[in-house]
């Protein structure tokens, strides 16, 4: 009963380049910081948990996401579920301010996965529309009058706060990722997500109920990018319009760079973890390295393409 | 009679998507004109289409990749490269400026094979590739325009984005006030720029086998690799398209706003403009059914929303709710097929 029987060796092999290529990043920010200021700043643990913080966030949504993009499907609506869940979170307030952003995170979701599962739409475009249609209702709900947006201390704990001198985030991403690996390796729902992104006819065939899979999928999703959103106003103290703008892209790429196959079926959750780490610390280096916004971008495009091209192009067709 | 009649039900038929966008799209436009002050006049629809010509290139750059059944992501970053290369050449004598229009379509033109070459070559999934390659456009046009500025001429700024009338006064070819001249000179020439620039690559295109390819690779890629199509060079092609209209988009907006602007945020939103006109104008996302012209009409249709908000005064703040709501109920409209299917398996694609 080996499920799915696809060959290890090169599931694997995206994990072991994209882990190789970190190391790589710690040293050549390292033999960047020894060249100009003697000190090797990037190899303490603090500086690591730093980055792990940070990019706790990005990797919340990517996990998430990494469900969805199993299946072959996407959602774009992450950005305004994460300011959605954000800002309504913080108007709440009190108590149910984290209850509040996750059921925006489950409505959203269940819209999604309705509309792709079910009437069939093309994720791509749903969960665009989806997404522009949060922006509005966000629009219109800051617009009238200005409701409450500064975090409650409990967002704040669980964001900035520490346990132990390691950031509440990371402890938050860690049972994020627990949840999701369980939900991949030791459940139906798990097995039923590679089977529906391998190929959704046979896996319907074979008594799967695909679109209650799907729907699951963009369920998780959408709470992933609540609670990823929940934190961020958390850490920034407050929710603004926005807010989740800057990670749409990069939790594509990491779940890609992971070795996840975007036509679905194809995955290893510790590989969406590496990527996410990956990109985390490439951003990091490149503004340690003060480049400019300019080199930034061409940079981060130019080692996406180049990692794929060690280990992620397709077969040819041939038949 | 007979004849021509069956098979004009049959192009309807299979350009449903089509067919119900053109329509709508001729009713709006009707229903607006009737309600604005200014209705039926030329200026009305000089502003309209002004405020299109960017949208539809974009649009219409986007198709390509998606009768391949693939995507591009870059259209609108390369959309942004090449409005900050024309903002820093489009100046100057009509000869320089006529090489910096040339130079900038081929930055376009040039990044587009540079995706397809990708794709192709380095088989790596078009959606993918594309994030990666837009956001290295995205950096290379914050290297020409870390600010926003430039300096494009402003003769061809206001002859291009006015009416045949005004081309032709601005540039003394003839006497604008000439008799046999005054029925054309209505004309907005942004109009003119979309009809030529558009059909005319796009119709004899489709026709070519290159063209058919890129539909035939969209049904399905191993029925087109067994046809003996060349697939390759199809891929090469659309992508290659692909920057050269998103050039044109890029172009147009240097000449319309005479300058360049590396907005990461615009780029964004003028990519998932073009994929939602693409959809709205019948062309299906798996690839293979649908055409330029659609998404022409496509475009329009989201622009055409945004006309309606300004002269039935709707609170700016619920805007963007209305056209995310339109949108979602319009894509929604097209699931109705599944409703219809006899075989839930066909659904499963």
């Amino acid at each position: 009963m080996n499920f799915p029987t696809i060959n290890i060796s090169s599931e694997d092999k995206p994990i072991l380049i994209a882990s190789g290529f970190i190391l790589v990043i710690l040293l050549i920010g390292t033999g960047y910081t020894l060249a100009t200021q003697g000190t090797m700043p990037l190899l303490t643990v603090n500086y690591l948990l730093q980055q792990l913080q940070s990019g706790a966030f990005l990797g919340i949504a990517a996990a998430g996401l990494m469900l969805v993009i199993l299946h072959g499907h996407i959602d774009l609506s992450i950005p305004w579920t994460m300011t959605a869940a954000a800002m309504m979170a913080t108007t709440v307030g009190g108590e149910l301010a984290l209850p509040t952003g996750l059921a925006v995170g489950v409505c959203i979701g269940l819209v999604n996965g309705i509309g792709v599962g079910y009437l069939r739409v093309p994720s791509m475009i749903f969960t665009l529309g989806l997404d522009s249609a949060m922006r509005g209702l966000m629009v219109a709900h800051t617009g009238g009058y200005a409701p409450a947006d500064t975090a409650t201390p409990f967002m704040r704990f669980l964001a900035s706060g520490k346990f132990m001198g390691v950031p509440m985030s990371v402890f938050v991403w860690a049972f994020v990722s627990l949840v999701i690996v369980f939900l991949l390796k030791k459940t139906t729902f798990g097995k039923s997500i590679y089977a529906t992104g391998n190929n959704e006819a046979a896996a319907y065939l074979s008594g799967i109920k695909t679109r209650r899979v799907i729907l699951g999928a963009f369920v998780v999703s959408g709470v992933c990018a609540a609670l990823a959103g929940v934190l961020l106003a958390g850490y920034s103290a407050k929710a603004y319009q926005g807010m989740g703008n800057a990670f749409l892209l990069p939790s594509i790429a990491a779940v890609v760079l992971g070795g996840t196959h975007i036509l679905g079926g194809k995955g290893k959750y510790i590989g969406t973890l590496i990527g996410v780490v990956l990109l985390v610390l490439l951003n990091s280096v490149l503004s340690i390295m003060q480049m400019p916004e300019a080199g930034r971008q061409v940079i981060y495009g130019t080692v996406i393409i180049t990692m794929l091209l060690v280990y992620g192009r397709g077969q040819k067709v041939t038949s | 009679m007979n004849d021509y009649k069956k098979s004009l039900k049959l192009a309807i038929g299979q350009n449903m998507g089509f067919t119900v966008a053109t329509v709508g799209l001729l009713l709006l436009w009707l229903l607006y004109n009737i309600l604005h002050p200014g209705g039926f006049s030329s200026a009305v629809l000089i502003q309209n289409t002004n405020e299109s010509v960017v949208i539809v290139f974009v649009a219409i750059a986007q198709t390509f990749p998606i009768l391949l059944g693939g995507l591009d992501l870059s259209v609108g970053a390369v959309m942004t490269l090449a409005n900050c290369v024309a903002s820093a050449l489009m100046s100057g004598s009509p000869i320089q400026i006529l090489i910096g229009a040339i130079i900038t379509l081929l930055t376009g033109t040039a990044f587009g094979f540079l995706n397809g070459m990708i794709v192709v070559y380095g088989r790596i999934q078009p959606i993918i590739a594309t994030l990666a390659t837009g956001s290295i456009a995205i950096g290379l046009a914050l290297f020409i325009r870390p600010q926003p500025g430039g300096d494009v001429d402003g003769d061809l700024g206001w002859a291009l984005t006015n009416d045949l009338y005004e081309l032709v006064y601005t540039y003394g070819w003839w006497d604008a006030d000439a008799a046999w001249f005054s029925p054309f000179a209505w004309i907005p020439v942004p109009l003119l720029i979309i009809i030529i620039v558009g059909f005319g690559i796009w119709l004899p295109f489709k026709k070519t086998v290159t063209g058919r390819t890129i539909y035939a690779v969209g049904s399905s890629e191993s029925a087109a690799f067994m046809s003996g199509l060349p697939i390759e060079r199809a891929k090469l092609t659309a992508f290659t398209m692909a920057g050269f209209f998103a050039a044109c988009g890029g172009l147009y907006l240097a000449i319309q706003t005479s300058s360049g602007n590396a907005d990461m945020t615009q780029a964004g939103s003028y990519t998932l403009n073009s994929i939602a006109a693409v959809v709205l104008g019948g062309t299906s996302l798996f690839g293979g059914v649908g055409g330029a012209i659609g998404s022409l009409v496509g475009a329009l249709l989201l622009r055409m929303l945004s006309f309606y908000f300004r002269i039935m005064s709707i609170d700016p703040l619920l805007q963007p709710l209305i056209e995310g709501v339109v949108l979602l109920v319009a894509v929604s409209l097209g699931a109705l097929r599944t409703l219809r299917t006899k075989n839930r398996l066909r659904l499963f694609r």
